[in-house]
């Protein structure tokens, strides 16, 4: 039986996973900056809030603005048997304590033979749309994704926020989870149930083409295939949710069944994940696929701190259905005529 | 994990007790060490391999105060660290030489040696990284109350990294119980610390941030035990952390085919002058307790136990290729 589903925003539905994890688990601890002291009591979007009310300042640490020691001891912490979540501002931040997460961490278990667990989950926000700029607003799930070791979450909804955190704190892998800093106070039902890491989930069920995206531009596709539905183009959208292990199983049966594919993602488009994606689909789904799959991504530059400039540079609503009509040519306009029948 | 109840006051190094042990260790450890170029010349060793030899007297010096749970983050020069923290020779040189009954399956190599069991975080190829991780560990003795510690080990070429600043300062802050260790052998690789640092008494840099700081000649295995023995003591009963900055030398080069352009010979053997091993065997002798006949048994047994150690590293088979693509995860 599935308890009622409470109305959650993001934040508050990471905030109660942190809260139900450390309830559950007490060797889980949290440290980052700002986290106890900002704002409410919580951290710079709040997710931390209240936490070292319930569980005290041993467990939840405000720390020093420290990337680089304070990722590496999470490391060491994790190694040595502490469940470790480290908070870190913007994830663009997390580059100063790369040592620690891809030379340490991603290694740890590899490089001694197995001996070593390390419970790290790093997390932090990415993504633009608020004004950021360049150096808080960058889309880095590329970089961790490609690195061997590593579990790479990407959380878009409250219930995939709550669920996949706590798996994320659970798994014994490091993790990197990033949440999207423009979808922080998005509002959605939340049950409060696990959601494990490597399996994608339908966010919209259709039947002409496959659309596979996440965050922003998850919340833009659905957009998209709302305007196309009106049109008679029904559109599945598919939310990976981690990046790595990745669901690519549920992909392929997607695109097998409408054999029309596009990947958006707010990456940079060259080198990103959505030419992993597509990569894997052609190899397995190249007799079922009916045209040439398409990706979309942010434009190679550095997020601009201008309205109209960031706008520019990352896919929009429009750009995901223009690229939709792309790959379905001539079958677009086929499935509008019938539709207007 | 229980609290420990032992310990809490520093263990003074006595000759008549702790004298012959440090020897017989430090002398396996020279043998060890000082096989290793050989070995890479024999092509039994791939890649780098940084030896030690000359700076025995601080793992043994430290490791006297720990125990098994205790954590240690060492460096890319750590064999030694290994092996005074209780890691079997023969296991530590099967890693050294890629094979598959060494501490992680020749996965590791030398600059990544891990013992869980013995609380070894690993050597590690990044100058610097394992400060972090100790800081780390620390955290998490704390946060559990074991009254366990934790140890860094690095040389002064990491003192100029900026996690060791950073890590001074989470340590202090936190009261945490770490007790960082610069081997300062006064070369970085090939740079000289004088040409590295504006200011060279690099203890001044943990006072900076806090952390209580003693400078030690790392040559002597008695003032190393000791001032070792009171930091650990310091650190399990809540004391928090210190910086013990060893003063120390590199008889080999930094790693197999080192021209060693960068110092003299001369030097070299000023140093050699110094020898910890040679003054401990010295003072033995002197004191009564040890005649030379018996300190020519104890190297002779250091021959034997690194023969043994060396049969058994080179009797172990390579790893099965499909172990490459295990252990990535915990689901693989």
């Amino acid at each position: 039986m599935n308890k009622p589903a409470q109305q959650l925003t993001v934040w508050r539905a990471l905030n109660s996973a942190l809260h139900d994890e450390f309830t559950e688990d007490p060797s889980v601890m949290i440290m980052g900056e700002d986290i106890t002291t900002w704002g409410t009591g919580g951290g710079i979007y709040g997710v931390t809030r209240k936490l070292a009310d319930t569980f005290g300042k041993d467990r939840v640490r405000d720390t020093p603005i420290s990337e680089e020691a304070l990722i590496s001891a999470g490391v060491g912490a994790a190694m040595a048997g502490t469940r470790t979540v480290v908070e870190i501002m913007y994830s663009d931040f997390s580059l100063l304590g790369a040592d620690g997460l891809i030379n340490q961490a991603a290694k740890s278990r590899y490089m001694f033979g197995g001996q070593f667990s390390t419970p790290l989950v790093l997390r932090s926000n990415g993504g633009s749309g608020i004004g950021k700029a360049a150096q808080h607003s960058q889309s880095l799930e590329t970089l961790y994704a490609h690195i061997p070791g590593l579990e790479l979450v990407v959380p878009s909804t409250p219930n995939d926020a709550y669920g996949l955190l706590r798996s994320a704190i659970k798994s014994n892998n490091p993790t990197v989870f990033l949440e999207h800093k423009g979808l922080y106070y998005e509002k959605g039902p939340v049950t409060k149930e696990l959601v494990p890491l490597g399996q994608a989930r339908i966010a919209r069920e259709g039947a002409h083409v496959t659309v596979v995206a996440t965050q922003l531009m998850l919340k833009r596709a659905l957009e998209g295939a709302e305007q196309l539905a009106a049109e008679g183009i029904d559109v599945e959208v598919i939310d990976p949710r981690t990046l790595y292990p990745l669901d690519m199983a549920s992909i392929y049966n997607s695109v097998k069944k409408t054999r029309h594919l596009v990947v958006a993602h707010e990456a940079v488009r060259d080198y990103g994940w959505g030419g992993e994606i597509i990569g894997n689909a052609a190899q397995e789904c190249w007799n079922e696929l009916d045209a040439a799959p398409r990706r979309l991504g942010a434009a190679r530059t550095p997020i601009p701190y201008s309205e109209e400039l960031e706008a520019a540079v990352v896919p929009s609503t429009a750009d995901i259905v223009g690229e939709i009509r792309e790959v379905l040519g001539a079958k677009s306009s086929a499935l509008t005529n019938t539709s207007s029948l | 994990m229980t609290t420990t109840t032992d310990t809490q006051a520093p263990t003074v190094f006595n000759l008549t007790t702790d004298g012959v042990e440090a020897l017989k260790a430090m002398t396996s450890i020279r043998e060890f060490e000082s096989r290793l170029p050989a070995y890479s010349k024999d092509g039994l060793i791939r890649g780098s391999t940084h030896p030690s030899v000359g700076m025995e007297a601080i793992a043994v010096g430290v490791s006297r105060s720990l125990r098994p749970t205790d954590s240690i983050a060492s460096n890319h020069r750590g064999h030694a660290h290994c092996l005074a923290k209780g890691a079997d020779p023969g296991r530590t040189l099967a890693e050294i030489m890629g094979r598959r009954d060494g501490y992680c399956g020749g996965k590791g190599g030398s600059m990544h040696i891990g013992v869980k069991e013995l609380g070894i975080l690993g050597t590690n190829g990044i100058v610097g990284a394992g400060i972090g991780l100790a800081t780390g560990a620390a955290l998490a003795a704390q946060m559990q109350n074991t009254g366990d510690v934790a140890v860094a080990y690095f040389g002064d070429g990491a003192t100029n990294q900026g996690v060791l600043a950073e890590s001074f300062n989470l340590a202090a802050i936190w009261n945490l119980p770490v007790v960082f260790i610069c081997e300062n052998n006064h070369y970085a690789q090939s740079a000289t610390l004088e040409q590295m640092v504006a200011q060279p008494v690099l203890s001044r840099r943990g006072e900076a941030y806090g952390v209580r700081s003693v400078d030690v000649d790392g040559m002597d295995i008695e003032a190393v035990a000791n001032v070792a023995a009171e930091a650990v003591a310091k650190a399990r009963s809540g004391q928090g952390p210190t910086f013990l900055v060893a003063d120390t030398y590199r008889y080999l080069g930094h790693m197999a085919d080192d021209t060693e352009i960068y110092r003299t010979r001369e030097q070299v053997e000023e140093w050699k002058g110094r020898d910890p091993i040679a003054a401990l065997a010295s003072k033995l002798i002197a004191a009564g307790y040890l005649t030379q006949d018996d300190v020519t048994r104890i190297a002779n047994e250091a021959v034997i136990s690194v023969d043994a150690a060396e049969a058994f590293a080179k009797a172990s088979p390579y790893p099965a290729r499909t172990e490459a693509f295990t252990q990535v995860s915990e689901e693989n």
